[in-house]
């Protein structure tokens, strides 16, 4: 049986302004072209360039690069969906997504919030409200008591009702602070005494709420989609738990482990809680998941689109945009619950600019090399509807037979080569989505395709996920938000210094990409032909890119236009020749070896420094190779020649004494002017990159000769910003 | 269709009838014998060539690495664009030719290789040999180098560290037209023909030396390590009294901030070179440019190892030098001239490289119908500007009365006088004999060959030793004095002998002959933006850059 839908449709908005940047831009617009319907991109100045901004049927500059003078501008989003005509606004994830008053000043302008009513916005941003909402509504919440009677001998006896372990919290807390795990009566008291003390000294208020704590929780969350006749579905369910300073990182559906009628209530339950606050549009209700006693409890409701909405897109073969766009319409959905399908299996990865071995702090940068895997889709592929065998039932039911899978790759990104990433914004560089039958294959595809991942200008996470995505514990589904730290160890082996071979090919590339193009006459298409048995043979040295790093030389041997002798000496002093390797690039960034019997091909990307950087003994001032070599990453270092580096000295500022920006930043603060006396470590100058302030600090004691930037000014990495002259009697 | 059209642009081409066939027999035991003889012929040759390229030797080697200077050989590499070829010039100059002394490779590397884009005659002294001073044969190689870069239109690179004229020496070294002041004359004159004059010191450059760098358009001197000066500390103590150290006397800081005499004060070696390569990438259009080769080159359809043994080392061992051709020339295609006619001499069009080559080669003894086809060949290519190749492996002009009643003589002078002044680039290849008036015929040295190699089994001398032998009993009674003489003879026709005394630009390998030649085409090829002039009072060139 299949439900009577209410006819007539309504037709789609003509057109439709996207008030967001970056991948969930682009990702909103592609389906709005594949729907025909116009779209309208705003942009902030440092964006002009950007994906979304070309992608978009039309463009508008909304202000600074600054978010809360561009994209939370509302007054300016209204101001562009009038001169544009855009009838609809798409508000991604982020920035205005979650703004009530965005929704309701929207809607005083006769335009349409696609996303849920700002009453349910309001409703599910309160923490309280929210949980008393879903109380009532029969959702699960976590056991504990909020309320305002701090007496200990009460506490304990709520504690004692919710059952231990619990969490003694303070109310005003944050960043851990006032908060304590206790795992027996005993304990309370003692704990329950000190968490007030920390909390009044941190927060000048004792108060402690008490939770239930979950000791192996997992964060499992449940899409549900509801329209504007009452009508609201479950898209299953999704598992996060696997994070990194409190952000999720990889994402799969449906989550490993739970049995059919534990996927049933999650799903109920979810569904009741979309209906509790007459939900309109996608949704996702986020529970814990007590891996020991597989209860669950509501957390939260993120009333928008999630960043890992295609997982779910993935195994129910469906489009969440579209249906977003559906809805806002006024359209009702377009699948009974007991037609949604749930077909193999996905994950999704988040490719960040990081650096996971630093606790995984954001880099920032420009996207100087990119090369992605091979996306085999742009959009979910399509599944038949799941058959109903009862209407409107929450059981699962599997189509007969069920739907073969073909492996797909999906890549969600907004930023293209030369981008800057992590500055103003998120350093979300893209997502990489894959799908197949079961939860094995689609690891293996995921693999396959982070080993196919490579990005050379900022640091990322490629290689941790490609780690993760290969660790038995994970691969067993064993996953709980604890993950990352438990298994932080076998993450982040010890760093080695870089292998022969690596050696050898680096050198190859720096020898082959110095062939200019070939013309016809032997002076160009002979190569380096040497007469009467002689041969060129250059030496180059390299070292691995970290601090005090001694070099190794590579001698190259040019023996034909292809052919060469290498000769690797490492910087410890042992020797490997590889004779007769046959060797040639294949593109300006490929270069095809056969060192030994094994022929190999070598992603290698150059970094050069800034052109303006003046030469030094510091390794950002020198030329970076980056070798994607067997899924694995290194990069090494072209030392300058020495007399580049003395030469270095005759600049500006270039001496001992200069203070480069050491990213790509904002000047928040210049502390000195020239002729000022600085003595070694005062502040000198304070930059913001990745929403993370740096202080830089005079090297040495001395005047300041020259400042070379200015407030509120964006500097490349690089730029010279102070120079500090030695004073006389120093 | 369209792809026949690209491949083979001129009508002729397009069918294979110019193909040369390959009637050699590579598994015949003569064949295998000669391949064998030449083959260890060649090994001797790189053998004594590897020993050459090493300089002075380890010792003196090491010295000027704590010095920190770079080797001549690597200041060259590092001058060179990485992967352009480097043809380098009489590499085994000076062997064997001072007795007692060993001067490799006269002490001085000089050849033609691409910087920065730019093909430049580059001359490298080696201090590693006798502190880099000029030998008889030092000033020679050095002069045949500027004389290529005059003919060519090819900048010049002078890597300066020399203690000047080699003192015992001087009187083979410093007096005559073509002595040491014939450099600077050289260097005054190409720049007044727009052919750039570079310098690098890199050390000592003293005396006549200390010219070089101030003759030079632009010049780069490395700091505390190059010295620049007319006498030494030592001689201006003798000569005035005062008292001072060379780096003041003649240091890169004080020339390049006080006496003007440098133009770039470099760091080390390697910043020094780099400045160089700076210099030619902004030459501008002085220097020329490559002209790229007018048909799509070819590879020669039958293997170059073959050479070998199709010539060997016994010059009495005839071969038809088509099969030489053949492994040679764009896709072993000949289009042959007059080939019936004249059979002792083989001439016909071809291509190498890409660029179009008219060859003149030796298939036997010259009569006067090959003198006059190669006369008229001659001038075919004259006429239509095609480079001409000489394949050298002849005898001589045939001798007897009928010989002479037919007028040999003045068909002999037919082909000398066409060869001496055909109006086009003239490349000459000593593949076998070279011996009396064919010499002249085939472009021998006096004829001033825009270059000219010596295969490794090659001779060179008024004749062979056989007719010596015969002419030297007729003359001569004493028996002993015919044998001494006849060895005398044998050893000075060798090819090591002739290339030690610059008589050639060097040995080539029989497999290395295409490339060679395909890169002196090229040179030939090049667009100069100098004219041809063959006097220089009242010319109107005028002068080239005063140093200020």
């Amino acid at each position: 049986m299949v439900l009577i839908r209410v006819p007539p449709r309504r037709p789609h908005f003509d057109k439709i302004l996207i008030a967001n940047r970056g991948e969930i831009a682009c990702r909103v617009i592609r389906t709005a072209k594949k729907l025909g319907i116009r779209t309208v991109a705003v942009y902030s100045e440092v964006d002009a360039d950007s994906m979304h901004a070309q992608l978009a049927d039309e463009a508008y500059c909304i202000g600074p690069a600054q978010s809360s003078d561009s994209y939370l501008r509302i007054d300016k989003i209204i101001d562009i969906c009038h001169r544009s005509g855009a009838q609809a606004v798409h508000p991604g994830y982020g920035f205005l997504s979650e703004n009530a008053k965005f929704a309701e000043m929207l809607a005083a302008e006769g335009i349409v919030f696609i996303g849920p009513p700002a009453s349910a916005i309001t409703s599910m941003g309160s923490k309280s409200e929210s949980k008393n909402i879903m109380t009532t509504a029969g959702v699960p919440c976590v056991p504990g008591y909020h309320g305002t009677n701090q007496d200990p001998d009460f506490l304990l006896s709520e504690a004692q009702k919710i059952g231990f372990p619990v969490l003694v919290k303070a109310v005003h807390g944050g960043g851990g602070k006032g908060m304590r795990t206790v795992h027996s009566a005993l304990d309370f008291k003692e704990a329950l005494a000190s968490a007030r003390r920390e909390a009044q000294k941190s927060f000048g208020n004792a108060d402690v709420l008490v939770e239930k704590f979950v000791t192996r929780p997992r964060h499992v969350e449940v899409q549900v989609f509801a329209d504007t006749f009452g009508n609201a579905v479950s898209l299953w369910e999704r598992d996060c738990s696997v994070q990194r300073r409190n952000q999720k990182i990889i994402e799969e559906a449906p989550a490993p482990g739970l049995s059919p009628e534990l996927r049933t209530d999650l799903s109920e339950k979810a569904v009741a809680a979309a209906k509790a606050v007459n939900y309109v549009g996608a949704g996702t209700v986020e529970f814990i998941f007590d891996k020991d006693t597989e209860k669950f409890y509501f957390m939260e409701m993120n009333t928008r689109l999630q960043v890992e909405h295609p997982v779910s897109e993935m195994i129910t073969g469906l489009d969440l945009v579209e249906w977003q766009l559906e809805v806002a319409a006024g359209n009702p959905l377009s699948l009974s619950q007991s037609e949604i399908p749930m077909v193999g299996h996905a994950f999704e990865a988040r490719i960040y600019a990081e650096n996971p071995r630093n606790d995984f702090l954001p880099d920032s940068g420009r996207l100087l090399y990119l090369s992605t895997p091979e996306p085999t889709t742009i959009f979910a592929p399509a599944l038949p509807p799941a058959l109903a065998v009862t209407s409107d039932s929450l059981s699962l039911v599997q189509t007969m037979p069920p739907p073969r899978v073909t492996p797909s790759v999906r890549l969600e990104q907004g930023f293209g080569v030369g981008a800057q990433i992590g500055v103003f914004y998120d350093p979300m560089i893209a997502k990489l989505v894959v799908h197949a039958e079961d939860r094995t294959a689609a690891l293996r595809v995921l693999r396959k395709a982070l080993d196919d991942y490579k990005v050379v200008g900022v640091s990322t996470n490629i290689e941790f996920l490609r780690t993760l995505a290969g660790h038995q514990a994970f691969i067993a589904g064993d996953v709980d938000t604890g993950f990352i730290p438990k298994h932080r160890e076998e993450f982040f082996p010890p760093i080695t210094d870089p292998g022969v071979e690596v050696f050898a090919q680096a050198a190859l590339f720096v020898v082959l990409r110095e062939r200019t193009s070939l013309t016809q006459s032997p002076w160009s298409s002979l190569g380096a032909r040497r007469f009467n048995g002689d041969a060129l043979k250059r030496t180059i040295a390299l070292q691995a890119d970290v601090d005090g790093a001694i070099p190794s030389t590579i001698a190259v041997t040019t023996l034909g236009p292809n052919l060469f002798d290498v000769a690797v000496t490492l910087s410890s002093g042992v020797e490997t020749v590889y004779a007769f390797v046959s060797a040639h690039l294949l593109s300006p960034t490929e270069l095809v070896a056969t060192l030994g019997l094994r022929a190999c091909r070598t992603t290698i990307v150059s970094q050069t420094p800034p052109a303006h950087a003046a030469a030094s003994a510091v390794h950002s001032t020198m030329e970076r190779l980056h070798i994607f070599a067997d899924g694995e990453r290194t990069s090494l270092v072209l030392p300058s020649p020495t007399w580049l580096r003395t030469l270095g000295g005759d600049g500006l500022g270039a001496g001992a004494g200069a203070l480069r920006a050491p990213m790509p930043s904002l000047v928040v603060e210049v502390k000195v002017g020239v002729g000022d006396i600085v003595e070694q470590g005062d502040a000198v100058i304070v930059l913001e990159s990745m929403k993370t302030e740096t202080v830089l600090r005079a090297p040495r004691a001395g005047i300041v000769k020259a400042v070379g930037c200015a407030k509120g000014e964006m500097v490349e990495e690089g730029k010279e910003l102070v120079d500090i002259e030695q004073s006389e009697e120093a | 269709m369209a792809f026949e059209h690209e491949t083979f642009p001129r009508g002729a081409r397009r069918y294979n009838v110019s193909v040369l066939p390959s009637l050699v027999s590579t598994s015949s035991p003569e064949f295998q014998a000669k391949a064998r003889a030449m083959e260890k012929l060649i090994a001797e040759f790189d053998e004594k060539t590897a020993k050459v390229r090493l300089g002075g030797g380890a010792k003196a080697a090491e010295r000027m690495i704590s010095k920190g200077k770079k080797l001549p050989r690597e200041r060259l590499s590092l001058l060179l664009d990485p992967h352009s070829p480097f043809l380098e010039l009489s590499s085994l100059a000076a062997y064997d030719v001072y007795p007692g002394e060993s001067v490799p490779g006269a002490g001085i590397i000089t050849g033609i290789g691409r910087v920065s884009g730019r093909e430049c005659i580059i001359v490298v002294n080696d201090a590693t040999v006798k502190g880099g001073s000029y030998y008889p044969l030092t000033v020679k190689k050095h002069l045949r180098a500027q004389e290529i870069a005059r003919e060519h239109g090819l900048p010049c690179i002078y890597v300066v560290e020399s203690g000047g004229a080699a003192l015992p020496h001087q009187a083979n070294v410093f007096p005559d037209r073509e002595h040491f002041g014939r450099i600077f004359y050289n260097m005054a004159q190409m720049s007044a023909l727009g052919i750039p004059q570079i310098a690098i010191v890199h050390g000592i450059s003293v005396a006549g030396g200390a010219y070089v760098p101030a003759m030079a358009d632009e010049n780069i001197i490395v700091h505390e390590q190059g010295h620049i000066f007319l006498a030494g500390p030592p001689l201006v103590r003798a000569a005035t009294g005062e008292e001072i150290d060379e780096e003041t006397l003649g240091g890169g800081q004080m020339h390049s901030s006080e006496s003007g005499v440098t133009d770039h004060l470099a760091r080390d070696d390697e910043h020094a070179i780099t400045i160089a390569r700076g210099i030619v990438a902004d030459l501008g259009s002085a220097g020329g440019r490559m002209v790229e080769p007018p048909q799509t080159p070819d590879a020669p359809l039958y293997l170059a190892s073959e050479l070998h043994g199709i010539v060997g080392t016994d010059l009495r061992q005839p071969f038809d030098m088509r099969d030489v051709i053949a492994r040679i020339v764009d896709g072993s295609r000949f289009r042959e001239f007059k080939k019936e006619y004249g059979s002792t001499i083989v001439t016909g069009f071809a291509n190498i490289h890409g660029y179009p080559v008219g060859i003149v080669a030796n298939n036997g003894i010259l009569f006067s119908p090959s003198a006059l086809k190669a006369t008229h060949f001659i001038q075919l290519c004259s006429q239509r500007k095609i480079p001409l190749l000489f394949l050298v492996n002849v005898t001589g002009y045939m001798v007897g009365s009928k010989a002479e009643r037919g007028g040999i003589a003045k068909d002999g002078a037919k082909m000398v006088r066409a060869v001496s002044c055909a109006d086009v680039p003239k490349l000459t290849v000593i593949i076998g004999g070279s011996f009396g008036a064919g010499n002249y015929g085939m472009a021998g040295r006096a004829y001033s060959p825009r270059f000219l190699w010596m295969w490794p089994n090659a001779k060179v001398s008024v004749m062979g030793s056989g007719q010596l032998s015969q002419v030297m009993q007729q003359v001569s009674r004493d028996p002993s004095q015919h044998t001494s003489l006849k060895a005398e003879i044998e050893a000075q026709s060798s090819s090591l002998y002739a290339t030690a005394r610059l008589w050639d630009d060097g040995i080539l390998k029989p497999m290395d002959t295409r490339d060679a030649v395909g890169l002196a085409l090229a040179l030939s090829a090049r667009e100069r933006g100098v004219t041809h002039r063959t006097t220089w009072d009242g010319n109107g060139v005028g002068f080239g850059v005063y140093r200020m």
